[in-house]
Order: C-alpha cells, then sequence, then structure tokens
C-alpha cells in the first residue's frame, strides 16, 4: 500500500510491537452463538478486557443467568456457575460469602432481573451483598421469541403486545436501577450503553469502576446496559443501534445514578 | 511529518455482517465483500488504504473479528515552492 507516496509494506505494520488491539485472551477462541449485531456479544468483550486488564482471571467467580447468555461460560474463560431463573443474585451470594476474596459477578437480561428474578435482586441489594450485577436492558424476552418484558417501553410492539404496551392494562416500564438506588446497601448504580463506539468505552470503565468498588468492600454494584435486539425488534442491526439512541435512551438516561464517597 | 498507518486482521469465518463496523469506520475503509463465508454471511473487507488504526471497528464489533496493528512512519518534509 501506498501512504503520501511512500510504499509502505503490509508486513511492516503487522507486527507484534505495533498491535493496538486483538482479541481478550480471557474470552475463550470460539464463535458466539449470538444474533449479529448483538449487544450481549460486546458487553462479553469488554467485560472479559477489564477482568484481562486487571489480571484477575484466577480470582473472579461469574453466575450465568437463563435467557440469551445462557451459555455465557462457554465464552468467558473465567469460573462459572449457572443458576435457576432469576436466582442468580442469591446463588452469587452464597458463593461471596463463602469465598469473600473472590470478585464475583452476575451477568443477566431485563426478563432474569427484573421480572422472575425481581424480588433476589432487590433483596441482594437491600442485604448489600458485595457483588457485581451486569443488567442486559434490552426491553424484550430474547431468547423465548420476543414477549413484552418489564422494561418494555410505552408504545413498544413485541409479540404479547402487538398494539404497543399500553401502562394502563401493562403498566410502565421498570426502572431497575432508580428503584435500588436509594437503599442504603448499594454502593454503585450506573446506566449505560453499548450502541456506539464512544457508549462501549464508557461501558468498559463503568465495569472497572464497579470491581474496583468490590475490591474495596463497598456493597451491591448494578451496571445497566441498554442494549439492542435486533431478531425480536425485527431491524437490522444499524437501524436497531439508532432505536436505542432516539428511543430507549431518551427513556433510560445513561450515567451515573448513584456514586460511592470513596475514602482516599 | 508523522503519519500513522494502520492496518486491520479480520477473522472472516466469525464475521456475521452486522454490518457496526463499516458504520463506526471514520474512513470508509470498509465494506461487505462479494464472497460468503462457511456460514452463509457476506463478511467484510477492506477497500481502500485509509485505515489510521483508530481501533473503532474492533471496539464496536460484537464478536472480537478484527485484529489492528498501528505504526507511525516518519516520512521527509516534502518541500514546495
Amino acid at each position: 500500500m501506498a501512504v503520501d507516496n511512500v510504499d509502505v509494506l503490509v508486513e511492516d505494520v503487522v507486527k507484534p510491537e505495533n498491535l493496538v488491539y486483538r482479541r481478550p485472551s480471557t474470552l475463550l477462541d470460539v464463535e458466539l452463538h449470538y444474533c449479529p449485531g448483538c449487544g450481549h456479544s460486546t458487553v462479553h468483550k469488554i467485560f472479559m478486557e477489564v477482568v484481562e486488564e486487571m489480571g484477575i482471571q484466577n480470582d473472579i467467580i461469574g453466575v450465568a443467568p437463563v435467557g440469551c447468555a445462557v451459555f455465557a461460560y462457554n465464552y468467558m474463560d473465567v469460573d462459572m456457575q449457572q443458576a435457576a431463573h432469576g436466582r442468580a443474585c442469591a446463588v452469587a451470594t452464597g458463593i461471596k460469602r463463602m469465598l469473600p476474596d473472590k470478585f464475583v459477578f452476575t451477568y443477566q437480561g431485563d426478563g432474569d432481573l427484573a421480572a422472575i428474578g425481581g424480588n433476589e435482586t432487590l433483596h441482594a441489594a437491600n442485604r448489600g451483598e458485595n457483588f457485581l450485577v451486569i443488567f442486559i436492558n434490552n426491553a424484550v424476552y430474547g431468547m423465548t421469541s420476543g414477549q413484552m418484558a418489564p422494561t418494555t417501553i410505552e408504545g413498544m410492539v413485541t409479540t404479547t403486545s402487538p398494539y404497543g404496551r399500553d401502562p394502563k392494562t401493562m403498566g410502565w416500564p421498570l426502572k431497575f436501577g432508580e428503584l435500588i438506588a436509594p437503599l442504603p446497601g448499594v454502593a454503585y448504580v450506573t446506566r449505560q450503553a453499548v450502541n456506539t463506539v464512544q457508549n462501549v468505552r464508557r461501558t468498559k470503565k463503568a465495569l472497572q469502576r464497579a470491581l474496583e468498588y468490590q475490591k474495596m468492600g463497598l456493597g451491591f454494584c448494578l451496571v445497566e446496559i441498554v442494549s439492542n435486539c435486533p431478531s425480536n425488534w425485527k431491524m437490522t442491526p444499524i437501524e436497531s443501534n439508532n432505536y436505542v439512541q432516539n428511543v430507549l435512551i431518551p427513556y433510560y438516561p445513561l450515567g451515573d445514578i448513584k456514586v460511592p464517597e470513596v475514602k482516599k | 511529518m508523522a503519519k500513522v498507518v494502520g492496518e486491520i486482521i479480520i477473522d472472516i469465518e466469525r464475521c456475521k455482517a452486522c454490518e457496526l463496523c463499516i458504520q463506526a469506520c471514520p474512513e470508509q475503509t470498509l465494506a461487505l465483500g462479494k464472497s460468503l463465508n462457511h456460514k452463509g454471511y457476506q463478511y467484510v473487507v477492506k477497500v481502500n488504504d485509509n485505515c489510521t488504526g483508530c481501533v473503532n471497528c474492533a471496539i464496536i464489533c460484537p464478536d472480537a473479528v478484527i485484529t489492528v496493528y498501528r505504526k507511525v512512519l516518519k516520512t521527509k518534509q516534502v518541500e514546495t515552492t
């Protein structure tokens, strides 16, 4: 190739010392089963980058949910446990209490965390359990083919709300972050997204901060990630990311909801 | 003047052609190719040499198929008259 009339060989650029980005080694070298453009894959990737950068691969234990991310243990090269539907926070409580020196996280979708697991999550937050919850909010039940979730926004068409969600009969969308933020046991609540490069970078920083707070033993950390679901929204990946930006983010504003005061 | 040259390597068998990298690339270096991989996706290819190694495509790629290399070239200043 030629740059400004100076010939540059590809072999001169593709060298180990010039490497700036590669697949994280903590993400297993297999194909991900997610649909094209799915936010789950992006979150798996950036979370494993955080684990690799912090050097805690042998000191972290995850709990996989039921939902699209049920096979998270096939991709994340860390110790993982599978919980019953919605019970990830209860299982993580047990793990963290038996092994308080390890980092513990749960990885849950909106059906797992906000619907069937709402009770477990709320009480784990109220007890101030010292682990990280990664909450993927894509406003729909992905794995079971797109039924309405508690987080489905008003007017959104799903297979069980074919005329759009009507709050009079179906209730209002649940803002789980705002719900648990006032509890004294909760240390850190933030809402991020993975629809643009900038948002992916911010999400990665938020995940890193949450693990640092866990190391300090500050309490329950929730990182909510507004994500897309191109298959069940019946959109292309680019359209679905635009939908996240234009429709979901105005209802679920991004940013920190609760930040602990860290004593230095 | 220093010039930055980037080079990307795409794992074509794992590309799912979601096109997010095409949208994220500020230099319009990526496009869907004409061939298919074994899963039947029209995988992404590099179409020009404008890559600066900004890593945007690799960060947005959900399947982590892109590896990025970047090199800073020191070229001689050309005298203009």
